[in-house]
């Protein structure tokens, strides 16, 4: 098999096929997020990944960036000491659900409260993957994981709501079956200055869907093009996804927002050299691309 | 990013944690992520006011955990960093410092020790972490941990914390405790350009040709920074040359073999202690922290009723000089090792001294230094 | 620019101005079968019906997908964007008779 894929040059190649389950959206998110860094002109060299554990934590190792696993939930804090070390690096952070809202949900609104400047993908398949299908922060009321065999009896976030009540500057939703809107969204939030959080809906036919009756990767696909429906700029407090009903997917939110070092800069830019001023990324205009 | 601009230098009356501040300034640490915690809260408040002076970054994180993980990210941002904490902080610490070990990232961590356990004494002094400084995260693995006595010391040490952890690309603590952090004393600060630092070893052979965990015959690998295009692959999974996650026995032994190796085979340059008066002693006193400064009151005293009493300070805790207790044991009656706990680095003494001498401890729970009453009573008592 | 076969032409319900100058791109599929874990979504999303699983498997037992009809390749790209296992990528290519899918 010496057949390469377009795209290989940015995957560790020798480490294809990699680990996700036959019907997993991961692939498709990574293959999504590839096209939009290679759309967005932003220089391969500046961009690192850091990722959490779990299933979408493993993307980093995947990806021929430079790419950090981290511990569980800190993929932020990791990601923005990466940032604040040189500001002129584009730091995405791709990670789960669980590890993002759960133990990392301090984390996010702490970085979401400061508007550090980094882009964050939230994979969510509404349960813990990697250890076996456990509820988490996202699973919706009723369902059933192998913690929650009754059906889960916790309320769960809504990550957009959690994102933009923080302070993120550009929150989206979409499915893994969008693709193409789920590209051009993804370069939005790479362009955007700021804390921007795109969650990602993805099958998880292993565990969560199985466990649910919901069906294989591609009947959850299906599911997503009869349940989700576009409200660009619906308000991020009512976009909650109920069980078996409708994902209201969209840019939920886009406003501007002095970053973190926007503020440093305003502070003590009168007062100190503040070397990082030279090591502006260079910002590469792009189309924007609402739909 | 580095400005020699407000590196402070001469003369000056400083605080422990004020010292320890500017030691790692004069260090080149242009990076500080921490969370306030009493007794340590004072290196985090002079690091924002200072940093910002000489071009570099502080940051108050929403806890000792995103604090750890925030040096760790600046540190493969290129920065030197650091981290201030007091107990509680240091537990909450552990399992990144394990993340920092294992991907052999260089940084420094500052434990001011305070009464424990738990939220215990707040604003006063123990020095009951060190065993956990040694232990405190999961797996196998070996670290460095040093231990001032005086604010010049903790300069000085803070500095020497820096320079062990670029050259053995390790976390590297500095075990201080309360007292030393809050006691003013004269520090004096060399010129910049006379202090020996450490730099970071950079990769010598282009992206093409690089492994991130191929070790120089030092067993420590070459470190490439984000954003130079090595477009490497760091995990905290057990992983091979290249940095990828292989999760089976033959890679754990090959990385975590070397990881404890690289300390242990390098030990004789790392071990640091001071000596004084053994070569005649009938008992020494082995101690660290600001439990070495007060056993000099009671060594002089016994000195005085004509016990051969020998001072032994290690000024790195860890790794523990076990030849050296090995060797001494050879030839005294016994040592007594003061220490605010209730016996930490003492078992260290008695595990070295392979029953050959006696190792008498001499406990606090905490909140004050030892009476020297009761460190003279101990120093007879072993000599007996 | 190729015309429409005179075998079969595209049924349009208003025939657009354009349409001499039309030119519908035309795909090559390539298939890396090793990758393929048979999740199905090219086969399902693919909007010409261009591709079918096949009833051969590779050497971890997944039926990959095979493009019966790759004439009626449009070069879309949705199974490139949508396959999580980047086994399937089209390329555009020119071709001498343009044949309108079913």
């Amino acid at each position: 098999m010496n057949e390469r894929h377009p795209m290989d040059k940015l995957l560790r190649e020798d480490r294809i096929p990699h680990i996700w389950c036959s019907g997993c959206g991961l692939g498709t998110c990574l293959t999504a997020f590839i096209t939009a860094i290679q759309e967005s002109g932003i220089p391969l060299e500046q961009m690192c990944v850091v990722s959490g554990i779990g299933c979408t934590g493993r993307v980093a190792g995947y990806l021929n960036l430079d790419s950090f696993h981290t511990t569980h939930g800190r993929a932020i804090p990791f990601a923005a000491g990466l940032h604040l070390a040189n500001p002129s690096l584009k730091v995405i952070v791709i990670s789960g659900d669980g590890d993002l809202i759960a133990i990392g949900g301090n984390h996010f609104i702490h970085s979401a409260r400061r508007n550090l400047d980094m882009t964050v993908v939230c994979v969510n398949n509404f349960n813990y993957g990697m250890t076996g299908g456990q509820g988490g922060p996202t699973t919706p009321l009723g369902s059933k994981t192998t913690t929650t065999p009754y059906g889960n009896f916790e309320f769960p976030f809504s990550i957009p709501y959690l994102a933009a009540a923080s302070g993120a500057p550009y929150v989206a939703r979409w499915t893994a079956l969008d693709t193409r809107r789920l590209s051009k969204s993804l370069g939005e939030a790479l362009h955007k200055r700021g804390f921007s959080v795109v969650e990602i809906i993805s099958p998880c036919p292993t565990l969560f869907n199985r466990f649910n009756k919901q069906g294989t990767g591609l009947d959850v696909l299906k599911s997503y093009q009869q349940n989700a429906v576009i409200q660009h700029g619906a308000d991020p407090a009512k976009v909650a996804i109920e069980r078996d009903g409708k994902i209201i997917v969209g840019k939920f939110v886009d406003i501007e927002r002095p970053t973190f070092l926007d503020m440093v800069k305003e502070r003590l830019g009168d007062k100190f050299e503040i070397p990082w001023e030279k090591l502006e990324r260079k910002e590469v205009t792009v189309p924007s691309a609402d739909e | 990013m580095e400005s020699e601009s407000g590196v402070l230098r001469g003369e000056h009356f400083l605080s422990g944690n004020e010292a320890c501040a500017e030691g790692a300034i004069a260090a080149g640490c242009r990076f500080f992520a921490g969370y306030p915690i009493t007794p340590s809260t004072e290196v985090a408040e002079h690091l924002s006011e200072r940093l910002p002076e000489v071009g570099g970054m502080f940051i108050q994180m929403e806890d000792e955990i995103a604090s750890m993980n925030a040096i760790l990210g600046a540190a493969w941002g290129g920065m030197k960093t650091m981290t201030a904490t007091s107990g509680p902080g240091f537990s909450l610490m552990m399992e990144n410092l394990g993340l920092g070990i294992m991907t052999e990232t260089p940084c420094v961590l500052v434990n001011v020790q305070r009464g424990g356990p738990s939220t215990g004494l707040p604003t006063l002094v123990g020095q009951g972490d060190m065993m956990q400084a040694r232990w405190g995260s999961h797996g196998p693995y070996e670290i460095i941990a040093v231990s001032p006595s005086s604010p010049q010391e903790f300069f000085d040490l803070t500095i020497k914390a820096f320079n062990l952890s670029e050259q053995w690309r390790v976390p590297v603590l500095v075990m201080a405790d309360e007292v030393v952090g809050h006691m003013t004393e004269k520090v004096t600060i060399p010129e910049p350009g006379t202090i020996r630092l450490t730099a970071r070893r950079t990769p010598r052979v282009p992206p093409e040709k690089y492994l991130p965990y191929e070790p120089d015959a030092d067993l420590v690998p070459q470190m490439a920074i984000a954003g130079h295009g090595y477009r490497m692959h760091i995990t905290g999974l057990t992983h091979d040359r290249k940095g990828y996650p292989v999760i089976n026995e033959e890679a754990q032994a090959e990385l975590v073999e070397r990881l404890v190796e690289k300390i242990r085979k390098n030990k004789h340059e790392i071990v640091e202690y001071q000596e004084e008066m053994c070569e005649d002693a009938d008992v020494i006193v082995c101690s660290y922290g600001i439990s070495a400064r007060t056993s000099l009151l009671p060594i002089e005293r016994a000195r005085e009723e004509g016990i051969k009493v020998g001072f032994l300070k290690l000024i790195v805790v860890w790794p523990f000089p076990d030849e050296l207790i090995d060797e001494l044991a050879g030839h005294v009656k016994g040592f007594v090792v003061p220490e605010i706990n209730f016996g930490q680095i003492s078992l260290e003494v008695e595990r070295c001294a392979h029953g050959k001498a006696r190792v008498i401890l001499v406990p606090h729970a905490g909140g004050g230094i030892h009476d020297p009453e009761k460190v003279l009573e101990a120093i007879r008592r072993a000599a007996a | 620019m190729k015309e429409a076969s005179t075998a079969e032409k595209p049924k349009y319900w208003r025939t657009p101005l354009d349409v001499d100058k039309l030119k519908i791109p035309h795909g090559k599929i390539h298939i890396i079968k090793e990758r393929c874990k048979s999740c199905g979504f090219c086969v399902e999303y693919c909007p010409r019906d261009v591709l079918e699983l096949s009833t051969e498997f590779n050497s971890k037992g997944y039926h990959f997908p095979v493009a019966t009809h790759e004439e009626c390749c449009v070069n879309c790209k949705l199974c490139d964007m949508l396959c999580p296992e980047f086994a399937i990528f089209s390329e555009e290519i020119e071709t001498e008779v343009e044949k309108v899918g079913k």
